[in-house]
């Protein structure tokens, strides 16, 4: 056994079952996750060819991308939306697999409910339909966002076909300043090493910062590795991840947790652990983000002025002209004052319990601005139920906000929750692609869920730091 | 089993050139047209809000152009295919009519989903890819041949080494990029492996060999 192994390396050899033909290895994949979108075709595809879903057990399934966040009644006014609900309740009823539906406490953003129902643990490795799935590996999972032939072959083998990747490690220093957090570290990264800079990589986060990050912190850092290119980002195993396991609906009790303790410890990489490539970070240097452009990589402190396109590399200046085009800005422009009409709190990003607790924090006693739609919109059942025994959503009625029912909404547009015409939403969601939030011309500044706690107030980009108490 | 098995090697047709870096999924099919149970009918709507404006009328791009219809090979820049892990993206490509994708280089996700459709996604230098846009652009009507066995884009008198993932390229050339079956012959070492796996048998299990 070799020290100088990276939790990565040592995680996919354990799940190697052997080198394919083509050179890729095949992996067996601990956990499956489905969801409605993703799944139909691939069940529809294994009935085809006549095959059987090989481990049921190791499936789980729940509703998220299309639910309506209003009114979850059934059958759903769309039709379409309908019918894609029934179909992953049929499959999952015809092949044994556990279906956590919108009838159950444990319904959500598929990203949100694996953690919340201790499914996703340290040293697995998880495959779901849905590129945001790299979130799991907050735990020390090694979690792959796949297409739905993957998902056949995960249904039918257990099993994928997979390259090896190199591992970055991003070793982020220092601590993180009051007004600054995980998503401003994780847009930072993007915005340093380039939207495809992560093609081929697996990122490793770890430093003094992600360490102190809570577990749902992490989570946002590794949800968002896809949106710098790379397909897996993790964090080590260390005690907070332990606590956040320990107790919950599938994790292992008792005796069984503590053997589980000691290989989790195992497998985190040393410190003397080797990389194919390591970024430095200074947490103490960062300041609250938001995009101004139409990729993930295109932010700045929120601070700071809109590039010039001269000042950009060549390669970049395409994609800036047409994000300034489609964002109605000019080159120099600073992104603070800029004035919003939509504030959408949100997503497996930032949808979790501490994230509506700090927008909640900063709310309270103010007013959403008068031209502002501001919606909450809880990830997960359980976040939502959490927060109701907080009071939170009072909290934020007051304020102005709407208060929803749990899924996706805002994020992707595949539910009735989207902008409209021309809007410019604060979002603390994690893609700002053109029309990815419902109307083709719409527009969106990704952000902190504190950052749109405040833009919702203010009714343009503020400062976070400058807002409420920080300001005071 | 009815499985998949057919061979990629040569690919020709006429191409079509679509410019610009970081086109995501998003762009390829808007998620509002991924509320289907099958990926029949998606080759209507690739690129369909870059294609038709909010009143369905048609925008200048190169899937409305006449001179590009009947085109099966797609010329892109650089990370083309970033974005959601939606395969409805390269299905509708496919069900547009496109066989092979050529460009400076490919989101990861995109990549093998392409490959799992049979679909080769192929990288060619920016120099290159620059070179073989401009002949396309400048006379449609041209023949591309993107050869996997010889690692090459063929255009006109012009020849473009190209690269590409290994394991795709053999995949394809092999035949059996559709991976349900090559994997399901392993399945006595698929149990095997789940019998060492800590967290599949109470943690009784060392985690490292």
């Amino acid at each position: 056994m070799s020290v100088k192994r990276n939790l990565f390396n040592t995680v996919w050899d354990l799940h190697k079952v052997g080198t394919l033909e083509t050179g890729q290895d095949q992996l067996f994949i601990g956990l499956h996750l489905i969801h409605e979108v993703t799944s139909p075709q691939a069940f529809q595809m294994l009935e085809e060819r006549g095959l059987k879903v090989l481990h049921p057990e190791r499936t789980f399934a729940t509703v998220d991308h299309i639910v309506p966040t209003a009114s979850q009644a059934r059958p759903f006014k769309d039709r379409l939306a309908e019918e894609m609900m029934q179909a992953i309740e049929n499959n999952t009823a015809r092949h044994g697999i556990e279906f956590f539906g919108l009838n159950t406490d444990h319904q959500g953003i598929v990203h949100i409910i694996g953690p919340e129902l201790g499914l996703t643990q340290p040293g697995m490795t998880i495959a779901c339909g849905d590129s945001h799935t790299s979130t799991h590996g907050a735990f020390g999972a090694i979690a792959f966002g796949i297409g739905t032939s993957q998902i056949r072959d995960v249904l039918a083998t257990q099993t994928m076909a997979l390259s090896r990747p190199r591992v970055r490690k991003i070793n982020v220093s220092g601590r993180l300043k009051p007004g600054v957090y995980a998503k401003d570290i994780i847009l930072r990264i993007i915005a340093d090493l380039g939207v495809n800079g992560g093609i081929g990589y697996a990122y490793e986060y770890n430093g003094e910062a992600i360490h102190a990050l809570s577990m749902e912190e992490r989570m946002t850092i590794c949800n968002m590795s896809i949106e710098g290119g790379a397909r897996v980002g993790y964090v080590n195993p260390d005690e907070t991840t332990f606590e956040y396991i320990r107790g919950r609906k599938y994790a292992p009790r008792e005796d069984e947790f503590e053997r589980a303790c000691r290989f989790w410890r195992e497998i985190a990489s040393g410190e003397d652990a080797e990389y194919d490539h390591v970024f430095d970070l200074d947490a103490n240097t960062l300041r609250p983000m938001v995009t101004w452009g139409i990729t993930p990589g295109q932010a700045i402190g929120v601070d700071e002025r809109l590039p010039s396109l001269r000042d950009l590399p060549e390669d970049q200046r395409d994609i800036a002209e047409k994000a300034l085009e489609h964002m109605g800005f000019a080159e120099r422009d600073r992104i603070l004052g800029k004035k919003i009409d939509v504030a959408f709190l949100g997503s497996c990003t930032n949808g979790r319990i501490s994230d509506l607790r700090e927008a909640a924090r900063l709310v309270r006693g103010h007013k959403v601005a008068r031209s502002v739609r501001a919606i909450v919109v809880p990830g997960s059942k359980q976040v939502s139920m959490q927060a109701e025994r907080e009071g939170l959503p009072a909290i934020f009625q007051e304020a102005g906000f709407e208060w929803r029912g749990a899924g996706c909404s805002m994020c992707l547009a595949m539910n009735p929750d989207k902008l409209e015409g021309r809007q410019i939403s604060a979002s603390s969601s994690n893609r700002n692609f053109v029309g990815r939030q419902g109307s083709p011309l719409g527009r969106t500044l990704l952000m902190s869920p504190a950052m749109v706690a405040a833009a919702a107030v203010t009714g343009e980009v503020v400062d976070v730091r400058d807002f409420g108490e920080y300001g005071q | 089993m009815n499985e998949i098995k057919q061979a990629i090697k040569t690919i020709r047709g006429r191409g079509i050139v679509i410019r610009g870096n970081d086109i995501d999924t998003d762009q390829i099919i808007p998620a509002r047209f991924m509320k289907v149970v099958t990926f029949d009918g998606l080759g209507e709507y690739a690129f369909f809000d870059l294609r038709y404006d909010e009143e369905g009328k048609k925008k200048s791009h190169p899937f409305n152009e006449e001179r590009y219809q009947g085109a099966g090979i797609l010329i892109v820049n650089r990370n083309f295919g970033c974005g959601s892990s939606r395969e409805h993206a390269p299905q509708a490509l496919m069900r547009a009519g496109i066989r092979a994708v050529i460009g400076e280089s490919f989101a990861e996700i995109f990549g093998g989903n392409c490959t799992a459709m049979g679909v080769p996604t192929v990288v060619l230098s920016g120099e290159d890819t620059g070179s073989l846009m401009q002949m396309v652009e400048h006379d449609s009507s041209l023949t591309i041949e993107v050869d996997l066995p010889s690692s090459t884009v063929r255009c006109g008198e012009r020849t473009f080494p190209f690269e590409m993932h290994p394991a795709y390229r053999s995949a394809l050339i092999a035949g059996n990029w559709d991976s349900t079956s090559v994997l399901l012959s392993n399945v006595d070492s698929i149990e095997s492996t789940a019998r060492r796996i800590p967290y599949l048998c109470g943690f009784s299990t060392p985690a490292k060999k």
